[in-house]
């Protein structure tokens, strides 16, 4: 494996800005998610996405200033996502109970 | 040793990430964001987070994604089937999203100082005696805060799970 591989894989650091740009292309892959599918199971899974890409530049974030700070939010982050997921798929439960769909397209009893 | 970890794990969750906007089945994509999630918590070991990255394996991809797949398997929800009825975001969004990606690619490599690494082993904060210690004096009030808000969640999901819609 050494012999194949450069040798600076092996030694050199990671720049910060390579974690941010992560995040930024996962929050990004999220959106695109949020926006393109019509499945509502997928579309709540693409705001998990959202929030788990921001989570990690709050730990980079953290790692940069030294301080735990950044992790204590990423923490409540999580605490919210839970929250959120339970409500949000008893809705999903609701939902499919009354219009036997999942699709976002059918469910319009707001428009108009 | 950094770079190639970082690599690998960074590689693997966007391809992931990929796969979970791409695939047709619900089941399928659920299983690629644990494969997310999964990654992201090694990167955060890397970070020197390992309190948060346990959090991650244990409250992400452990129940969230374990009450997504219940669910999916509980409503047996089927492909989707792909309508065109996204209006201006099915022409604009793809520009639009590659745009504000090169936007804020732009801003990280302008605001972040070029020589900053990242090493494994130099930030050592971020265990659970210090994550607790942070959480229970300086954070106690929005602590005690989330955890109404969970007490909130359970009861209103308890709600909207017994009750039919009119």
């Amino acid at each position: 494996m050494r012999e194949i591989l450069p040798q600076e894989l092996f030694t050199q650091a990671v720049p910060q800005a390579a974690y941010l740009i992560l995040s930024a292309i996962l929050f990004t892959i999220g959106i695109a998610a949020f926006l393109f599918r019509r499945n509502i199971i997928t579309v709540f899974m693409a705001i998990e996405l959202m929030l788990n890409a921001v989570n990690l530049s709050f730990v980079t974030f953290s790692n940069q200033f030294g301080k735990v700070d950044g992790q204590i939010f990423s923490f409540f982050v999580m605490v919210v996502a839970a929250a959120e997921a339970a409500v949000g798929l008893a809705i999903i439960l609701m939902v499919f109970r009354n219009k036997a769909t999942l699709q976002i397209d059918d469910i319009d009893s707001l428009k108009n | 040793m950094d770079l190639i970890l970082f690599l690998t794990f960074a590689i693997i969750a966007v391809v992931c990430a990929l796969s979970m906007a791409l695939q047709r089945h619900p089941v399928a994509s659920a299983l690629s964001l644990i494969g997310v999630m999964v990654s992201l918590a090694v990167l955060y070991v890397l970070l020197g987070a390992e309190f948060i990255a346990a959090a991650q394996l244990v409250v992400y991809s452990g129940a969230i994604m374990v009450l997504f797949i219940f669910v999916i398997m509980l409503l047996n929800a089927g492909a989707e089937k792909m309508t065109h009825k996204a209006g201006l975001a099915e022409f604009l969004g793809i520009p639009l999203l590659l745009l504000f990606l090169a936007f804020s690619t732009w801003v990280i490599t302008n605001a972040t100082p070029a020589g900053k690494m990242i090493k494994f082993g130099n930030f050592t904060g971020g265990g659970p005696r210090e994550v607790g210690w942070e959480l229970f004096t300086r954070y106690v009030l929005p602590f005690e805060v989330t955890s109404i808000l969970i007490l909130i969640a359970i009861a209103g999901a308890v709600r909207l799970a017994n009750r039919e819609l009119d």
